[in-house]
């Protein structure tokens, strides 16, 4: 009797004990997009009853820093979010797992249907790392109605044009208030008019700067005239009390942002307003121009152990119709041209011409250094708008300046092209040429 | 408190009365508006603390930030691994820092005082320069993101040694010498004699160490690298730049960080204080 | 002798935890600054070059380590005077015969220093937001424009000073308090009987019988003020337009989120050097005055 009962306890609590056998992947996400992308998470968990997913949310403030330290201590996660302009970072740590015999063997990815530009941004030396997840790009957000009111009757698509128009709005609203906003702590737009051009950014493979090209200069040129005509004023966006009212008053016309705004817009402009703004893509110096191929990717780290279950959720993810979920709950742009087929954002005003915009998008260059290059860009333009430095000296700065950035690159390039050839190809992979506005249009 | 100074007039006595105290008490509001600010809005329900004007006092108390701050927010996660931390710390530190300081008090050994001034030079060195390296070494040992790689290098800190020697000194050598002769080993005497007389010290390295432990903030952040494993004030950190705009919650959070640490500090602030003085006035 | 190793066991544990953890680091920490260890010798070691002095040479002329040496010396330049003023006057206050419930408000006026400096920092920027803080909703009822305290170039620092100010006058306080406790009654009765007005004592009965402990203050805050780090990272990021980024925080960026280690330990080493200079300084001029 005691022993039968010892042994149904026994067994009683042997089958009480939780065990979970389950794959688990963990996926590190970044801000909102963390909390959204749970949701989802659950739904693949039940296609997946042998994988459950540990998502981690880090705010995008840190994320750079966690991942990198996460790398340093070996202790990243299986896949993850990585904006695209970090995948080649990750690519020369030799953190991130090549993807395309996947994606060939995929009935799920088709690499025809993802933005050309957009998908090269994931391609760093003829080896695709990851897979595009959300899309980001800048364009044009104007008011229909100050721009009607200032005798503009067609949407500008050349930069003779916006500058036509841009002369119009500010002869309309006067000396208190502006044509177009470009803050002066952002980036993007003088970098999108870089990539509007056919010289790269950088020449020579990646190792050296080419910001004093011809291309480059024109598009500082265009850039820093906006604020000499006046049309531009000359402020970062923490001066400004808050944009959203600032566009309602009409203190700026046009203004240079993505996709977020398109919510930020609906949620913040008074009623009256509601219909008098609108988006527009960006003009380049012939016709409609090139943008920034920004936005994330989903990534899956070479150390993990559970690839194929990381795999399952990347696919996943990757779906048009859970896309197109995930844009509805977050509103960021997917990067699948299939998804926008879907009613909701064909029918959406604002995201035509984001969809419009982002078949010519342009990557950056894909150096590890990019981040701080695009920094010190940013602080050669101010230096030139605000502090007033002669244009060509300061891109001769710049361009020194990056040199030295880039100093470490070449040095290790050139080691490497030694080590190849003096022995036999080590497999290690050779650079390609720079990406950077290379590709015809 | 007795008036025992001679004044001229019997109103001036009065109004400097007014003056000091006067000033006493706005100094005071000062430096407690803040905190009392902090546990009003940690009970204000959401979105009121942005209204404008700025309310001072909810209008309803609610505890649902706390509710949502150990609900969704984790919070008791990160409670308890500070309270694991800090405890761990306190514990090992106050063995190893008071033989320590024991041993440069009364024990003697070759190059003790000349090794003593090189442990004291060493406070200048600003512990963000090791900081790099240890993580390194961490990454070494394998302990990166773990609670070992925040406990062990905060198990001996100069200040420590530096108090309980100040303090140990001043017992007298002879009770010392006369158990040996009675054939007591070192560590009995240790033990049995010198730790009782350490007390007091031993209850503000007590303090200091686990105030000091709890509040840390710098290198758990560089080397806990896994959410799970963060303490409060990483955590915190981290939900600010998440939650921006979630005041309540952030107050909340802000409350559960402070309160551990500022009731230890009333409890016990006269060691505190003593402790503050015995290290930084050289006695 | 028994007592002799004694002694380095009872010693043992603390040397060896210092030595390896501290003692170590900081040694590597100074190999460090002189290669160009980055990401690309995180990934492959061989990637790693030994420069020397170069790291130290660069950041020589580099914009932003000076402008970080600049904020940092302006919070201590300002900070540390407004800091010891502060101090010294609730000591004083505390100290005066006509106070009452000191005990009370001695606690009151240190409990800032206990609370966590990541908690407070987070209350701060709620308090001196520009819309709805209680700050600027404050100065709004005295007739003052709203302030942007942490987005105006201008006023980030001084909210950063203030902020600071506010944490740590009471642990200066309470030296203080115990200093003036020191000085013998009759010093000042004698102050009196010649007729000295309550100013006249001041300056020429406690501060120079505070001496020693000025200097004590002064190098201890100093030395703490120059390591400001904590606060930047909290409320600002080193924003608006780098004003708010001191010596340790671009130390960290460098660190942390570029992964140039050689360069951040470098630039540790020039802070610890600095420190040691203002600190060495400090200490001549207070010798000269006879204050050691």
């Amino acid at each position: 009797m005691r022993t039968g009962g010892l042994l149904l306890s026994l067994l009683v609590l042997a089958a009480c004990m939780p065990r979970d056998e389950r794959t688990v992947v963990r996926f590190w996400a970044m801000g909102r997009e963390a909390e959204v992308v749970s949701e989802l998470v659950r739904e693949f968990e039940r296609e997946n009853p042998d994988i459950r997913v540990e998502i981690q949310q880090i705010p995008w403030t840190s994320a750079h820093e966690k991942l990198l330290t996460a790398f340093a201590a070996d202790a990243l996660p299986d896949i993850c979010q990585l904006g695209n302009t970090w995948v080649p970072e990750f690519a020369v740590l030799g953190a991130l797992e090549p993807l395309q015999s996947r994606v060939d063997a995929s009935e799920v990815i088709d690499e025809s249907d993802y933005f050309p530009g957009i998908w090269h941004t994931n391609v760093i030396d003829d080896t695709l790392l990851g897979v595009p997840w959300y899309v980001d790009t800048r364009l044009i957000f104007y008011r229909k109605d100050i721009l009607a009111a200032a005798g503009v009757d067609r949407l500008p698509r050349t930069w003779q044009e916006w500058e036509a128009a841009m002369a119009a709005v500010k002869a309309h609203v006067g000396p208190d208030r502006y044509a177009v906003m470009l803050p002066l702590n952002e980036f993007e737009q003088l970098l999108s008019f870089g990539l509007q051009q056919d010289d790269p950014l950088l020449r020579d493979d990646g190792s050296r700067g080419n910001f004093s090209s011809p291309g480059f200069s024109r598009a500082l040129a265009f850039y820093t005239n906006m604020f000499e005509q006046g049309w531009a004023p000359r402020m970062s966006e923490t001066q400004i009390s808050n944009v959203w009212d600032e566009f309602g008053r009409g203190f700026f016309s046009f203004y240079v942002s993505g996709p977020w705004n398109i919510r930020e817009f609906r949620n913040r402009m008074p009623a009256e307003l509601q219909d008098q703004w609108g988006t527009a893509p960006l003009p380049g110096p012939d016709g409609p121009g090139a943008g920034i191929a920004g936005g994330t990717s989903l990534v899956m780290f070479r150390d993990s152990p559970n690839k194929d279950a990381s795999w399952k959720l990347m696919e996943f993810l990757s779906r048009p119709e859970i896309q197109q979920r995930f844009h509805a709950m977050i509103g960021n742009l997917p990067p699948r041209r299939s998804t926008w087929e879907f009613p909701q954002l064909r029918a959406d005003p604002y995201a035509q011409a984001f969809r419009d915009q982002l078949e010519r998008v342009e990557p950056t260059p894909q150096v590890l250094e990019w981040e701080r290059i695009v920094q010190e860009m940013r602080l050669m333009s101010e230096r030139v708008v605000r502090g007033g430095m002669a244009q060509q000296q300061a891109l001769r700065e710049l361009d020194a300046r990056v040199d030295t950035l880039l100093e470490k690159r070449r040095w290790v390039r050139e080691r490497e092209v030694e080590a190849d050839s003096a022995i036999a190809p080590s497999g290690r992979p050779q650079s390609s040429a720079d990406q950077g506005a290379v590709d015809a249009r | 408190m007795s008036r025992v100074a001679i004044h001229r007039e019997v109103g001036a006595t009065r109004w400097s009365a007014w003056a000091v105290n006067g000033a006493l008490v706005a100094l005071a509001v000062v430096a407690l508006a803040p905190l009392l600010w902090m546990l009003s809005v940690s009970f204000m329900p959401m979105g009121e603390a942005s209204g404008f004007p700025p309310p001072l006092l909810p209008s309803a108390i609610t505890f649902d930030n706390y509710q949502e701050l150990f609900a969704r927010a984790g919070m008791g996660r990160y409670f308890a691994n500070s309270l694991m931390i800090s405890a761990a710390i306190t514990v090992g530190a106050l063995l190893v820092n008071t033989m320590a300081g024991y041993a440069f008090a009364k024990l003697r050994f070759r190059g003790r005082d000349r090794l003593f001034q090189f442990l004291l030079a060493a406070l200048v060195i600003p512990a963000q320069v090791a900081m790099l390296p240890l993580f390194l070494m961490m990454k070494g040992m394998g302990l990166v993101n773990s609670f070992g790689a925040v406990i062990i290098p905060a198990l001996a800190t100069v200040f420590g040694i530096f108090l309980v020697r100040q303090y140990a000194r001043s017992i007298p050598d002879e009770l010392l010498e006369a158990a040996r002769i009675d054939g007591a080993g070192e560590m009995r005497i240790f033990f049995q004699i010198v730790l009782p007389m350490l007390k007091p010290v031993l209850v503000t390295l007590t303090i200091f160490t686990f105030m000091a432990a709890w509040n840390d903030f710098m290198w758990p952040l560089i080397v806990l690298t896994d959410q799970t494993n963060y303490t409060l004030p990483v955590a915190l950190a981290a939900l600010s730049r998440e939650h921006i705009q979630d005041v309540e919650m952030m107050m909340a959070g802000a409350v559960v960080t402070v309160i551990p640490v500022l009731l230890l500090f009333l409890a016990l602030q006269r060691y505190y204080i003593q402790g503050l003085l015995l290290g930084s006035v050289k006695g | 002798m028994r007592a002799s190793t004694a002694g380095w066991i009872f010693a043992g544990p603390a040397l060896i935890v210092l030595g390896i953890f501290f003692g170590i680091p900081v040694v590597s920490a100074l190999l460090l600054s002189l290669t160009d260890f980055d990401l690309y010798a995180l990934s492959d070691m061989s990637n790693l070059r030994f420069v020397a002095l170069g790291n130290y040479l660069e950041l020589l002329q580099t914009p932003l380590f000076w402008k970080s040496l600049g904020n940092t010396a302006y919070f201590v330049v300002v900070g540390v005077p407004l800091s010891i003023a502060v101090s010294l006057g609730a000591a004083l206050l505390l100290n005066a015969k006509a106070a009452r419930l000191k005990g009370l408000f001695r606690t009151a006026l240190f409990a800032p220093v206990v609370t966590t400096l990541v908690a407070v920092a987070v209350i701060w920027r709620y308090l001196f937001h520009t819309s709805y803080g209680l700050v600027n909703w404050a100065l709004g009822h005295i007739g003052i424009a709203p302030v942007d305290w942490l987005g105006d170039p201008t006023w980030a620092m001084p909210t950063i000073i203030l902020f600071a100010v506010w944490k740590n006058f009471g642990y200066n306080m309470v030296i203080f308090i115990a200093g003036l406790a020191a000085i013998p009654e009759d010093l000042y009765e004698a102050a009196r009987i010649d007729g000295a007005s309550r100013w006249k004592q001041f300056v020429h009965v406690t501060l120079p019988m505070l001496g020693p402990v000025l200097l004590v203050v002064a190098v201890i805050t100093v030395s703490g003020y120059f390591q400001l780090f904590a606060e930047p990272y909290v409320m600002t990021r080193g924003d608006p337009l780098q004003s708010t980024v001191s010596v340790l925080y671009f130390m960290y960026e460098e660190g942390f989120m570029w992964w140039n280690l050689g360069r951040a330990s470098a630039v540790a080493f020039l802070l610890f050097l600095i420190i040691l200079g203002v600190t060495t300084l400090l200490l001549r001029f207070g010798r000269r005055r006879e204050l050691v």
